[in-house]
């Protein structure tokens, strides 16, 4: 039992630091203990990521394989630990403006990062179920934080419901896998389905599964909810729902699919190549007509779930190391650029409009410059890092031999990048409009700045994460 | 037919005839009482199933206190439910042709039901010594300790939510403060005065 422990130590510290978190802040200043809870959540989250990072070692199961330990869920971890730490940086400054920075909102995310961490180390149906609730539920109410607001609270409201029928479409799934194999583990369901086809009542626990899985990466066609969501909740919480859960939802994803059902590959490629590249067209088609930035940034992250999908749906170690490469990269293009977005305002009030963005570029040349970057990279336009993020899951899907997924992918991916370059339009040659106010929070232009600079610099060797995504997938795919 | 089928029968009938009306019937009232019967018939097939403390929570818990919360919530809200069923109206044809195509796939899939053959061993690999309680006690504080701990997350989590979105502090609100009550004495809280006869204060 205390070896156990000892593998699930970092959810259970942080689990306790929430706990001591929230105590701490009710019996001292509440909500103005706020601000320095927020840097001190987001330090410690970053601390486990490193811990996590320098002394993971091998492949430990625990609590009789309910718990898994290897070097993808770790990879996972990291990722999301370090996106949901710097998005809590991020918001802080933003969120106290505009009075809504409740003592509550960074212990709900560090309780959502146990979730997260506990769904991409899931070995067990109950253990990932019960990972997603603790995730979901904390975001449900981050998303509604801005309660006087009939936006956020609609979009709360909107994500609890679809969510619990989308947890509801889960666990009917798995009770028929679990009514097919007898065991909820992983390793149970694996060595009862063996190889070749599966029996027409597990595929439909595969597909009730899927449907459910889909809908929490925001795949189409279970995307209804991501850009009502995106807009009503305030934008540094549309900032983490783009980063973190993303990173959990898709590693659950491919945890399941290759630890409970790799056995039968053949039988959910096909679907999973459907949702991607259903969310790929739907995400470049329907953004061309968007005005509000956020807005824009759902379509664009549904889009974005659509290219991962590609090396999920390659069934391959290349595919799943290129999938862990490309969610790491999308994260990072994604904290730029909601830094950039929080930090449009005009007279103290924050604006999300695309046509507010006209001529930017004559005020403030550093920012439009950088957010040019990071445009271009979520385009994935060649010389920048999300051209190789895209790269990595087209070799893996050529590889694999789907190259109508691939030719479609690029096809997609041409109509997507007329919406990105829209805005550099906006930016760089727009008509003359009302200018915004210009914004010197040092947090934010740290993290535009920087995260460009790594859209260039990343090219020369993609800074080693994709040998380490390698190394990861391998732990998941043998 | 033994007695064991006739009661499971007349179960499952009961469920679903309670399911049906719960959803059809025109009084809300009436409904939660059709639910705490579908209720009750599922505690029967628990039963029978050998799961008596399942059934023993499910009539405690679910017909105990979540029916009588139903009913309280149903009886306060002033909301026009024949409105609603008027909405509801209108999408019947669609949704009674999603449900017909629905079973059709569900009977094509347990039609054809087949489980593996590992699955009766597994499912009995992790069944504990012992009654019900005492197995489900083992299942869930040893076995399955750290789901159950992580459950406990969740209702925080839950608890957490319900005060961030509806806990209001009202500044214009007279609270009552014990000690202060307490603390009151005649000697503070009453001044003599000594009023001379025909003169008034």
């Amino acid at each position: 039992m205390s070896a156990d422990l000892n593998t699930i130590l970092p959810e259970i510290l942080l689990a306790i630091y929430a706990m001591l978190a929230l105590l701490g802040a009710v019996y001292t200043g509440k909500d103005k203990m706020a601000p320095a809870l927020t840097w001190l959540t987001a330090g410690v989250m970053a601390l486990l990521a490193l811990w996590i990072a320098f002394t993971g070692q091998g492949t430990t199961p625990a609590f009789g394989g309910m718990f898994v330990d290897d070097a993808f869920s770790r990879f996972a971890k990291v990722t999301l630990l370090i996106s949901g730490a710097v998005v809590l940086v991020m918001g802080q400054e933003y969120m106290e403006r505009r009075g809504i920075l409740r003592f509550e909102y960074p212990v709900l995310v560090a309780l959502s990062a146990v979730g997260m961490m506990v769904m991409v180390s899931a070995g067990d149906l109950m253990a990932l179920y019960m990972g997603l609730e603790l995730q979901s539920l904390a975001l449900y109410v981050v998303a509604s934080l801005r309660r006087d607001s009939v936006r956020s609270t609609e979009a709360g409201l909107k994500y609890f419901v679809l969510g619990a029928l989308s947890s509801g479409m889960l666990l009917y799934g798995a009770s028929l896998v679990y009514g097919f194999s007898g065991t909820t583990l992983f390793s149970g369901i694996i060595a009862a389905t063996g190889d070749g086809q599966a029996p027409l009542g597990l595929l439909f626990g595969v597909v009730f599964m899927l449907a459910g899985l889909a809908f929490k990466v925001s795949a189409v066609p279970f995307h209804m909810w991501t850009p009502d969501v995106y807009e009503g909740a305030p934008t540094p919480i549309t900032a983490f729902f783009a980063t973190a859960p993303k990173v959990a939802a898709m590693g659950m994803f491919a945890r399941v699919m290759y630890d409970a059902f790799g056995g039968i590959i053949g039988d959910w490629q096909q679907i999973v190549a459907l949702l991607s590249v259903l969310s790929m067209f739907l995400g470049a088609i329907a953004a061309i007509g968007q005005t509000n930035i956020k807005r824009l940034m759902a379509y664009s992250s549904i889009a974005h779930m659509g290219y991962a999908l590609i090396g999920l749906a390659a069934g391959t170690q290349l595919g799943v190391g290129a999938m862990l490469t490309y969610l790491a990269i999308y994260v990072t293009m994604n904290v730029g650029t909601f830094a950039f977005i929080l930090s449009m305002q005009r007279d103290g009030e924050p604006v999300t409009d695309i046509a507010s963005l006209n001529l930017y570029a004559k005020s403030e040349p550093a920012k439009a410059l950088a957010m040019l970057v990071l445009l271009f990279s979520l385009a994935g336009v060649p010389p920048m890092l999300g051209f190789f993020a895209k790269l990595g899951v087209w070799q893996a899907g050529v590889d694999a031999g789907l190259i109508w997924l691939v030719v479609l992918s690029a096809v997609a991916s041409a109509i997507g990048a007329y919406y990105y370059l829209r805005i550099v339009f906006f930016m760089y040659f727009g008509t003359e409009g009302t200018q915004m106010d210009s914004d010197r929070s040092p947090v934010l232009w740290v993290l535009l700045m920087g995260s460009a600079a790594v859209m260039i610099l990343g090219v020369i060797n993609l800074f080693g994460i994709d040998g380490v995504a390698q190394a990861a997938a391998a732990s998941l795919v043998n | 037919m033994t007695v064991m089928s006739l009661a499971f029968y007349l179960f499952a009938i009961s469920t679903l005839v309670g399911g049906l009306f719960t959803v059809v019937s025109r009084n809300p009232v009436h409904s939660v009482l059709w639910l705490i019967l579908a209720f009750l018939s599922s505690a029967g097939l628990f039963v029978l199933l050998g799961a008596e403390f399942i059934a023993m929570l499910l009539i405690i818990v679910y017909v105990g206190a979540v029916a009588v919360l139903f009913l309280f919530v149903v009886m306060m809200l002033d909301i026009d439910f024949s409105a609603l069923k008027a909405e509801m109206a209108k999408y019947m044809p669609l949704a009674l042709l999603i449900g017909v195509i629905l079973l059709m796939q569900f009977g094509l899939a347990f039609g054809s039901w087949e489980a593996s053959e590992m699955a009766e061993a597994n499912r009995l690999a992790i069944a504990p010594e012992g009654g019900n309680t005492s197995g489900l006690g083992l299942l869930i504080y040893d076995r399955y300790f750290i789901l159950f701990q992580l459950a406990g997350l969740v209702l925080l989590v839950a608890m957490i939510g319900a005060i961030v979105l509806t806990l209001r502090h009202r500044t214009d609100v007279k609270r009552q403060n014990v000690l202060h009550q307490m603390w009151r004495d005649p000697a503070k809280a009453m001044e003599l005065k000594d009023v001379k006869p025909g003169q008034g204060l």
